[in-house]
């Protein structure tokens, strides 16, 4: 079956310069396909945030329970082995907060 | 294979085998049943090496094609009334990122209260969802418009999902004679896929189906109207070919040129039958019946309804003076769609004819061949009211 798929994709790659179309003097392409990948992460979700994860790092044990329930997944391992969020993507959604074993996390009203 | 009897169903499954689609997904329901049975069967003996995905529901199914399509392969699924309903989301998806799925849709009435039998209801209600939709008579026209349907749905300039409706039990579940064509020429007209589409790959990785923000979603659904209407002349152009290709070899098995709109003995008809699908066939033997009594009868056949063939029905119609559409679908609390399309489109003309509607076979009523001629008479003596419900 793979064998029978490779045939019909000819290994042709897509020349984005023949989806390309102009509507309303806007550059759209045909079924609307963006030749970038991965461009979510420019998007700084982190600016939707009213309430801001507090850390006490003191009180941290490295569990990570923390990084394995943020929907957002932008909690990462410091180099200590401890946890922190990266406030560029952090909606301030407070379930780590919720789930920390050992309540560490204290969700703060972010003033800007 | 040449001249067989064969059902309806199994000339699809014909069809399909010998456009060889990488992914078949399917979920069965009636009356598609036999369609995905043959297919499974052809898959299950190695004479079509395809990809058979027994799906988990419909809405599976048509999403499997719609990832199947989207990495580049020729995609295909069948289905009937609820079924089609309750593929519904991903049918606006698929024609949207412009995916040449391809459909066969056994007419069936829609639920409640529950029937399996046959009107126009489930294809009609989703006209507004950019495929491409044509309507067979008979079993030959069913082969050739799915074999054309593939062509027409994955040309460059069109792009777009396509389905072909076939009556449930009054098609589907009917043998009649059939010319099969031969695989050489069948690969001669349509040739292996070459997707001319964005696809999906990682050696160049890409995103298909994104979110549209309001400064660009209108844009990119104007593109996509352009190419549903564009599409009306390469449909023409693609059933000129496939005529020319492959001439009638039996009497009365198809129109000797596939059209947009099948005109039988219109030239001269005071008084136009429009209407599409299986129906079709009673329309034309009561017209001939009339001819012999000296009454100027015709019909016009919707066989392509999405894109709307409005030059070709105006063609059509423009000498009538009465004009009678009968359709197996109804809208609730409006007038009746094809009834409401074809009026609209005289509106501007100075000389519009009489248009009436008739609303018939709806559930799997049986519409007879006495039913046919009392529309033609109740629009010949003008009685009866606008629209009217033949029981």
């Amino acid at each position: 079956m793979k064998v029978l798929i490779r045939r019909q994709l000819k290994e042709k790659m897509i020349d984005f310069e023949k989806v390309r179309l102009k509507v309303n003097d806007k550059d759209i392409t045909i079924g609307c396909v963006l030749e970038s990948n991965g461009s979510t992460s420019n998007l700084k979700t982190g600016a939707w945030r009213s309430k801001v994860p507090i850390v006490d790092l003191d009180r941290c044990i490295g569990c990570g329970t923390c990084w394995v329930v943020c929907p957002e997944g932008c909690i990462y391992k410091r180099e200590d082995g401890k946890f922190e969020s990266n406030l560029d993507y952090c909606k301030g959604c407070g379930i780590c907060a919720n789930e920390c074993p050992v309540k560490c996390i204290e969700m703060v009203m972010e003033e800007r | 294979m040449g001249k067989q009897i064969m059902e309806a169903s199994h000339a699809i499954s014909e069809a399909v085998k010998m456009v060889k689609p990488g992914v078949i997904a399917a979920y069965p329901i009636t009356p598609q049943t036999h369609i995905v049975e043959k297919i499974s069967e052809f898959v299950a003996d190695g004479e079509l090496d395809s990809q058979y995905i027994r799906a988990e529901s419909e809405f599976g199914a048509i999403s499997a094609c719609l990832g199947a399509s989207a990495t580049g392969v020729r995609s295909y699924t069948a289905t009937a009334s609820q079924g089609l309903a309750l593929m519904f989301e991903v049918l606006f998806i698929i024609s949207g990122m412009r995916l040449p799925v391809c459909m066969t849709l056994a007419n069936r009435s829609i639920s409640a209260p529950i029937s399996i039998w046959n009107d126009h209801q489930d294809s009609i209600s989703i006209r507004d969802t950019g495929w491409i939709q044509l309507y067979a008579e008979t079993a030959q026209e069913c082969y050739d418009l799915t074999i054309m349907q593939f062509r027409i749905s994955e040309h460059r300039r069109v792009l777009l999902p396509s389905m072909v409706c076939m009556d449930g039990f009054v098609l589907t579940h009917l043998y009649e004679p059939l010319d099969i064509h031969r695989q050489e020429e069948v690969d001669d007209f349509l040739p292996e896929y070459e997707p001319f589409h964005a696809i999906l790959d990682p050696k160049q990785p890409l995103t298909q189906g994104p979110i549209g923000f309001p400064s660009h979603y209108m844009e990119l659904r104007k593109s996509q109207i352009d190419a549903t209407k564009g599409s009306l002349r390469i449909i023409e152009s693609i059933f000129n070919e496939f005529s020319k290709k492959f001439p009638v070899e039996i009497k009365n098995s198809r129109p000797d040129d596939y059209r947009v709109i099948e005109e039988y003995k219109t030239d001269d008809a005071d008084i136009i039958f429009v209407a599409m699908g299986s129906i079709c066939g009673q329309i034309k033997v009561v017209i001939d019946k009339l001819r012999k009594n000296g009454e100027k009868a015709g019909l016009a056949k919707i066989v392509v309804y999405r894109p709307f063939p409005d030059d070709a029905i105006r063609k059509a119609l423009y000498n009538a003076d009465k004009v009678a559409v009968i359709e197996r679908a109804i809208s609730a609390g409006a007038n009746a769609p094809i009834f409401d399309e074809i009026r609209s489109l005289f509106y501007d003309d100075s000389r519009r004819p009489n248009i009436r509607s008739f609303i018939a076979g709806i559930g799997g009523r049986d519409v007879t061949l006495k039913h046919i001629e009392k529309i033609y008479y109740m629009v010949k003596e003008d009685k009866g009211k606008k629209e009217e419900w033949m029981f």
